[in-house]
């Protein structure tokens, strides 16, 4: 009875209010974008040291819908291939310093870039970013969280955000995007050397005056090839033959040394 | 020129590694040791993971011993029956090791024990070696014999133990009971260290057992180069770590350094060699310790899991 109550208000009273509410803003749907890597595929070779990537993009607008007193913003997130991630903190214990206390981060991107147009916080308020899961804070919400967003519990997730930053797999690029013309744009996407083989997944958001117009997902593969992927896989497939190549890597040269060296 | 490693997943200059290899190799040629406990800490300074770093010092050090263990064969310093005993026992310690190994990285606790092991072992083994060496060089300086000769029926009681066996090269009778468990405390120390640990072997086999130094040197190696072999596969078929560029970069410059080292060594006094590895070492672990004890400038860490939650 009181589910059908509640279906009943549902109906009455909020969803009318959600479709006027939708019609106040005639324009909610008028732009599309329309994105476009520079590469899907980006290969691991022996002398791999990083990879730079560019989105070009288009805003498309309804010819019919008039035109936005705000500027348009553009806010593109990278994703790199999830994992567990942990992070441990160190404290005093008696003499010497030691792991105390950590947090997991599950599931969590090991490579996280968040390139705009303008800083985020300019472009919408952060109970925007957070429901748009917009930057790096939005994303990388502890997993307590709604229930708890203490200090520290934050400082796990700062700590992560500045650990990764040093090996530039987590960034952010404030003035990253960059128009071309009014509905043209172009931003770079930059991995560094030790980002991880796997699958990455672009996300383009358009923003006018703190209200998401649209989006638009792409992704691209980061793979190891040639030497690189026959040893991983063969470590990875074929362990027993790959370890046993190894040890005999290792003898034949120390055998071959012995050889050639030899003073008596 | 870099070079992407497959296993590390991460490019790393290639000269600067040949560089190190060969640094640490020159220093295991010039002490007779394996090298690996320098080998596994510079790695790791670099960047490589700790599993993959002790992982991949394995191969190298198995190279530096076969090396080593041939030419000591040729010699006829090498007693291949001491051998086969102690590498009966590092075998088991190796499996073991490796076994705990994996444990711990799955724990998130391996790099601590990396870190607290390094402090004990080579803060202990260095301050006796140290003190040993010291000791040497006062009674040299006053003309007295270095060591008590050994007598017929003189022996430590754990060379007594029942499973006597008679090693003719090595002058030796003794129990093979310690001698198995020393070895597998070697093999197992070996494989979660990363390290070959023939300066504990070495030492332990002159000072508990009496083994002439002249065969030690080369029985050690050939036991090294057995379980370093071995854990070279084991590493590879359990936890996937070995990383085999990185490797064969090790081993390269490992062999070239410790040909220069060797040949370096004969121009060192024995009693200062031991004073110069005995500070080495010393270092190492002290090195190790300040780490602990001083107030990190990143107090926080992160640990990539390798699967999925």
């Amino acid at each position: 009875m009181r589910i059908s109550l509640l279906r009943l208000f549902w109906r009455l009273v909020l969803m009318p209010g959600l479709f006027l509410g939708g019609f106040s803003f005639p324009s909610a749907r008028a732009e599309t974008i329309i994105a476009a890597l520079s590469t899907h595929r980006v290969a691991i070779a022996s002398n791999f040291t990083g990879a730079q990537l560019t989105v070009f993009g288009s805003i498309e607008r309804d010819a019919r819908s008039i035109s936005r007193p705000d500027p348009y913003d553009i806010v593109i997130t990278i994703r790199g291939p999830r994992r567990m991630i942990v992070v441990r903190e160190k404290t005093q214990v008696g003499p010497i310093w030691l792991n105390t206390s950590q947090r997991r981060f599950s599931d969590t991107p090991i490579f996280l870039a968040s390139v705009s147009s303008r800083p985020l916080a300019e472009i919408a308020g952060q109970d925007v970013l957070r429901r748009d899961k917009l930057g790096l804070d939005s994303i990388l919400l502890p997993s307590t969280f709604p229930f708890d967003l203490d200090p520290g519990e934050v400082r796990f997730r700062d700590a992560l955000i500045r650990i990764e930053g040093l090996e530039q797999r987590y960034y952010t690029d404030d003035r990253g995007v960059t128009f071309l013309s009014p509905s043209l744009f172009r931003a770079p996407i930059t991995l560094p050397a030790t980002a991880a083989n796997g699958n990455y997944d672009v996300d383009i958001v358009l923003m006018a005056g703190t209200v998401r117009l649209a989006s638009y997902s792409t992704n691209f593969e980061l793979v190891k090839t040639g030497m690189e992927q026959t040893l991983a896989s063969a470590a990875a497939i074929l362990p027993l033959l790959y370890g046993l190549a190894t040890a005999a890597l290792a003898l034949v040269f120390g055998w071959l040394s012995a050889l050639i060296f030899r003073r008596d | 020129m870099q070079i992407y490693l497959p296993i590390a997943e991460l490019p790393i200059s290639v000269l600067l590694v040949l560089a190190m290899s060969g640094a640490v190799g020159f220093v295991s040629g010039l002490f007779g040791v394996g090298g690996g406990f320098l080998m596994t800490p510079l790695l790791i300074f670099l960047g490589i993971p700790p599993s993959v770093a002790v992982a991949t010092v394995a191969p190298q050090i198995a190279a530096s011993s076969m090396t080593g263990a041939i030419t000591y064969w040729r010699r006829k310093a090498l007693d291949i029956k001491l051998g086969s005993v102690l590498i009966a026992g590092g075998v088991v310690g190796t499996i073991l090791g490796v076994l705990v190994f994996n444990w711990l990285r799955r724990a998130g606790q391996l790099e601590l024990v990396i870190v607290m092991s390094y402090v004990t072992l080579f803060t202990i083994m260095g301050g006796l070696m140290l003190v040993d060496s010291l000791r040497e060089q006062i009674k040299v300086r006053a003309g007295k014999p270095l060591r008590r000769l050994r007598r017929a029926g003189m022996h430590p009681p754990w060379m007594g133990l029942p499973f006597r066996l008679r090693f003719h090269q090595s002058r030796l009778y003794a129990s093979a009971l310690p001698l198995l468990a020393l070895a597998a405390v070697i093999g197992f120390i070996g494989a979660v260290l990363g390290i070959g640990g023939g300066f504990i072997l070495v030492p332990a086999l002159i000072y508990l057992f009496r083994v002439p130094t002249s065969v030690v040197v080369g029985t050690s190696l050939f036991q090294i180069l057995v379980t370093m072999t071995l854990a070279t596969v084991f590493h590879a078929v359990t936890n996937q770590s070995v990383d085999i560029l990185l490797a064969l970069l090790l081993i390269i410059g490992g062999v070239v350094g410790a040909q220069l080292g060797t040949r370096a060594a004969r121009n060192i006094k024995a009693d200062e060699f031991k004073l110069l590895l005995a500070l080495l070492v010393l270092a190492v672990g002290i090195r190790f310790a300040v780490d602990l004890v001083i107030r990190p400038v990143e107090p926080f860490s992160i640990s990539i899991q390798r699967s999925g939650p």
